[in-house]
């Protein structure tokens, strides 16, 4: 069944020079081996498209349920550099909630 | 257990929340964070201008305002406003708070030490691009190293009531409380990590408690009255996060998450002066409404190598805006961005970049934005940079003349041209540690 990320997570993004990074946070213990599967960094980088010129690394964090993205030159320059409205990526965050996931109906039984 | 509580999370946060926590209930430690990236070399800018100036200009007004409840309830101030003038910013709490005993920590300006540094073979590569800082030499406007939190503990150790100090890791400040009463070592790898976790939470201020918050944003209570963070911190590192009471806000597992998140790289190395922390290892619990525990962090060795923030000139930059209403006003918008691109050739004039946004329709999430369709209104906004101010200055006055030379239904350009703006950039880098050498001063 196709739906989007922010039925199973939350999220919040943020800067570190070029590097926009987003935390992703199941909304459930059991939703994060969905995260593991969907969310990977291929799937990432195509979904934000010339928004992030660099690579998509993906880190682990199973004791909070969550998943941190760095998006290498996703900033066009990064803090003062960069001529976007959202220089430190505080949006990107929220535009990944809209990214359209595949799960199974049984995998979201609480 | 002693309180720490954080009442701004930037320069520029809400002015009433240090206050408020100090008048809201008990607390023992308040902590500020002034100072992001670039702020240092504004401040810098400030100091040249005026020996005097040069350190967050709203703390000694502040500290003046809280000064007699502070005495009274015993209050401790630590906070990194002295920007890149601590002792002028000391000297101005003492002149607003003259009840106060305020030290300062210095050691962190490494502005007239760069060039040693070169001739000793420290390349200051960038850690983002690795270019050798040589390459911006000239440029350079500002340059500090970030101090970890036992020069700050050593502070609060000769019973200043106010501890200033200027580039420092930010969570730094709130570990810096638990090291001076909980007699913390630098050994203490496990404990330091937990105080600087707890310090990341806090250190944005009410960004941990529902601010910026996306769980349930639409029935957070009272934003108007959000109660700032507050770690409540036992000598074992294990903390509770909370607020005081009757403030609005929210403090829950998922919200501190999303702070815990907020900004970092590879979670199993948070890299701090002090320690360096693995937030794979980070327990949440909650324990009761606005109380999340925090428990279980590890830590690791200090690293060798200390990061500095250093601030340069990277040219200038401008942004102009025109709205275009209905019918077809992404049409036009776009047209509009046409001709401007068209004019600023033909003026043979050269930009590093420029970039366009389209407000209601791509502003934010550019390719990964959901399509709109015919909407109302649609504000363009045209944006260069390039290191010829001429030329960035010569685009300012391409935007207005859209309104009659081009599509129909232009407006919105009530605030007049656009303002040239320095581009001030930022360059991490690396310095070994043994060349940083801080101290503490008592300023009478």
């Amino acid at each position: 069944m196709k739906m989007p990320l922010s039925r199973i997570a939350h999220t919040r993004s943020g800067d570190k020079g070029d590097i926009a990074n987003i935390g992703v946070i199941a909304w459930l213990p059991s939703y994060y081996p969905i995260l593991l599967r969907e969310v990977t960094p291929a799937r990432v980088k195509g979904y934000f498209g010339e928004l992030v010129m660099g690579e998509v690394d993906r880190f682990e964090l199973p004791n909070l349920h969550a998943l941190n993205l760095l998006l290498h030159r996703g900033l066009g320059g990064g803090g003062t550099v960069s001529l976007r409205t959202d220089a430190q990526g505080k949006t990107l965050g929220a535009a990944l909630l809209a990214m359209e996931i595949d799960v199974d109906d049984g995998e979201l039984t609480d | 257990m002693i309180r720490i509580a954080n009442g701004q999370g930037f320069w520029g946060d809400w002015l009433e929340a240090p206050v408020r926590l100090v008048d809201g209930g008990p607390i023992d430690y308040l902590t500020l964070d002034y100072l992001a990236e670039v702020t240092m070399s504004i401040l810098q800018k400030q100091r040249q201008a005026d020996p005097q100036l040069g350190f967050a200009r709203d703390f000694p007004p502040l500290i003046g305002r809280i000064a007699k409840k502070l005495q009274e309830r015993r209050i401790k101030v630590v906070a990194n406003a002295g920007g890149v003038n601590p002792v002028a910013c000391a000297r101005a709490v003492r002149k607003a708070a003259p009840g106060l005993k305020v030290a300062v920590v210095l050691g962190d300006d490494v502005l007239d030490r760069i060039d040693d540094f070169l001739g000793k073979g420290f390349e200051m590569r960038n850690i983002d691009t690795g270019e050798p800082l040589a390459t911006i030499r000239d440029r350079i406007l500002s340059a500090n190293v970030y101090i970890g939190a036992f020069p700050l503990a050593e502070a609060l150790a000769t019973g200043a009531d106010v501890v200033i100090c200027g580039r420092c890791a930010d969570a730094a400040l709130v570990l810096a409380p638990m090291i001076h009463r909980f007699g913390w070592t630098p050994d203490d790898w496990d404990k330091l990590a937990s105080g600087i976790v707890a310090g990341h939470i806090i250190e944005c201020g009410a960004q941990c408690s529902g601010g910026n918050c996306q769980v349930d944003w639409q029935n957070m209570p009272d934003f108007a009255n959000i109660g700032y963070p507050i770690v409540e911190a036992e000598p074992d590192g294990g903390f509770v996060v909370t607020k005081h009471p009757d403030t609005g806000g929210r403090i829950d597992s998922h919200g501190v998450k999303e702070q815990l998140l907020y900004e970092i790289g590879d979670p199993r190395q948070y890299i701090t002066p002090d320690v360096v922390a693995d937030f794979t290892s980070i327990q949440l619990e909650d324990t009761g409404p606005d109380r999340v525990r925090g428990f279980g962090v590890r830590g690791g060795a200090r690293p060798p190598m200390l990061k500095a923030s250093i601030s340069y000139d990277a040219g200038w930059k401008a942004s102009g805006t025109l709205v275009y209403s209905w019918p077809q006003a992404v049409e036009k918008a776009r047209v509009a961005d046409r001709i401007t691109r068209q004019r600023l050739e033909q003026l043979g004039l050269h930009f590093d970049e420029i970039h366009s946004e389209y407000f209601g329709v791509n502003a934010c999430h550019g390719p990964a934005a959901r399509p709109v369709h015919d909407p109302p209104e649609v504000q363009v906004r045209i944006s260069v940079r390039g290191s010829d101010k001429r030329a960035v200055d010569r685009f300012t006055r391409e935007m207005i003349p859209l309104v009659l030379t081009g599509p129909p239904g232009g407006t919105g350009y009530g605030e007049g041209r656009p303002e040239v703006r320095q581009i001030v950039a930022y360059w991490p880098a690396l310095i070994p540690r043994g060349e940083i050498r801080t101290r503490v001063e008592v300023v009478e």
